[in-house]
């Protein structure tokens, strides 16, 4: 438990979010997935807005509710989270260093959506997150979650998935 | 009047996803593959998460709760089209329908973008990503399908055939239509139904299949005011189940 009579900096309250996980992917911060769009410090208590990926996804209410739990555990006790859709998300928000977590993790870090404005062709052509082999198919849009596809490498001949450019 | 007219469009838009979305969910643990499985049971929890941010909208304009406004009115007072509430039949009959109504609401979403409703054009930019993989989905299983056996493409065309006249009840217009147009809130439906049938022809010219005379076939409808099929109402008590017994249940 951390107490202090002053008001947090924006960055000290970037670097607690980092603790906060998405549920499906613990590699990955929120902060780093980029669905936190907005931190306000004043008087002592600190606002957070953050977006959904999809506007369907069943995690948003627990991701509220971690971001609160970590606020209070650095002595914030009553701050505010909203969820808008001012800055709507896209995979574009996710940082470099979640790429690479996603990567790590097994997933194929989403292709910048800049090439899928009028095409959803990318989708065939995703990068093995193993081997790195491009000679892969899309099996499916639809993954175990919304922000997911479905993929196989012929290349190592395993199967894998993809985090969606939306 | 304005404000009446953003609710009559908001409820026929969040009620044909709800509808939908539970139709699509009983696709869950029967898909013919399991993709197919998957892919039906994402897009039932996309468009039932794109209805419940719909029915926010409403509350914000002073409806009820999203819960109850999903849970509590009776099939009268549901705006869906009756293309949605059709059982599912078998997966081709799912397939088509859900390329004709998907093709429709991506466009839909598309011209929200630029609705004078600024909360609406806000989520209309959300949500025409994700409808992104709804119209791929569709188009890729009408094109394959389509071309693959004998039994395939008929089984298409004879969904395609049967559908039809319910897909142009996705189109039928209500009182505000006027209205809703002049406050610039959405082009309206007659538009709407101008690009939709260039697009649909065009995917079932490339899938090889023989889309239908629009102009002569005769639109089923009724939904937009409250006229359902005898489908609506067991689908509303399987659905409401769970709320009828406890409203207050967690699940």
């Amino acid at each position: 438990m951390v107490t202090s009579s002053t008001s947090p900096t924006k960055e000290q309250v970037f670097t607690w979010l980092d603790e906060v996980k998405d549920p499906e992917i613990p590699v990955l911060s929120l902060v780093d997935l980029g669905v936190i769009t907005e931190v306000e410090v004043s008087e002592g208590t600190v606002t957070i807005s953050m977006t959904p990926t999809f506007v369907g996804c069943p995690a948003l209410e627990h991701m509220k509710t971690e971001v609160i739990q970590v606020l209070q555990k650095n002595g914030i006790p009553h701050p505010l989270v909203n969820i808008n859709l001012k800055q709507s998300w896209s995979s574009d928000r996710i940082t470099e260093r979640g790429r690479e977590a996603l990567k790590k993790f097994g997933y194929a870090p989403p292709p910048s959506t800049a090439f899928i404005q009028n095409d959803l062709d990318i989708l065939e052509h995703a990068v093995c997150p193993r081997c790195n082999g491009t000679h892969t198919e899309m099996r499916s849009p639809f993954g175990p979650t919304l922000c997911r596809s479905l993929h196989y490498c012929y290349d190592c001949r395993e199967a894998f998935e993809q985090f969606k450019p939306l | 009047m304005k404000e009446h007219a953003l609710k009559d469009l908001l409820f026929r838009m969040a009620d044909d996803l709800l509808i939908l979305g539970h139709r699509n969910s009983e696709w869950t643990g029967l898909g013919p593959l399991l993709e197919e499985d998957i892919a039906f049971s994402s897009m039932a929890q996309d468009k039932i998460g794109q209805s419940l941010a719909l029915y926010k909208l409403l509350h914000e304009v002073g409806e009820a709760a999203p819960d109850p406004l999903a849970f509590t009115r009776p099939a009268t007072q549901f705006k869906n089209c009756q293309l949605v509430e059709l059982p599912n039949d078998e997966y081709d009959f799912s397939l088509v329908r859900h390329f004709l109504f998907d093709t429709a609401d991506a466009l839909r979403w598309e011209a929200l973008t630029k609705s004078a409703y600024e909360p609406l054009a806000q989520l209309a930019r959300k949500v025409r990503g994700e409808l992104r993989y709804h119209t791929l989905h569709a188009n890729t299983w009408m094109k394959q399908l389509g071309s693959a056996t004998v039994e395939s493409k008929q089984r298409l065309q004879q969904s395609l055939d049967r559908l039809a006249p319910y897909a142009l009840g996705m189109f039928e217009t209500t009182s505000f239509e006027q209205a809703i147009i002049e406050n610039k809130i959405f082009p309206g439906e007659k538009t709407l139904f101008e690009q939709w049938h260039l697009q649909v022809n065009q995917v079932l010219s490339v899938a090889g299949l023989e889309s239908p005379d629009w102009t002569s076939c005769k639109p089923v409808n009724g939904g937009r005011h409250g006229i359902h099929s005898t489908h609506l109402a067991p689908l509303l008590a399987e659905m409401t189940a769970v709320f009828s017994i406890d409203p207050n249940a967690e699940w």
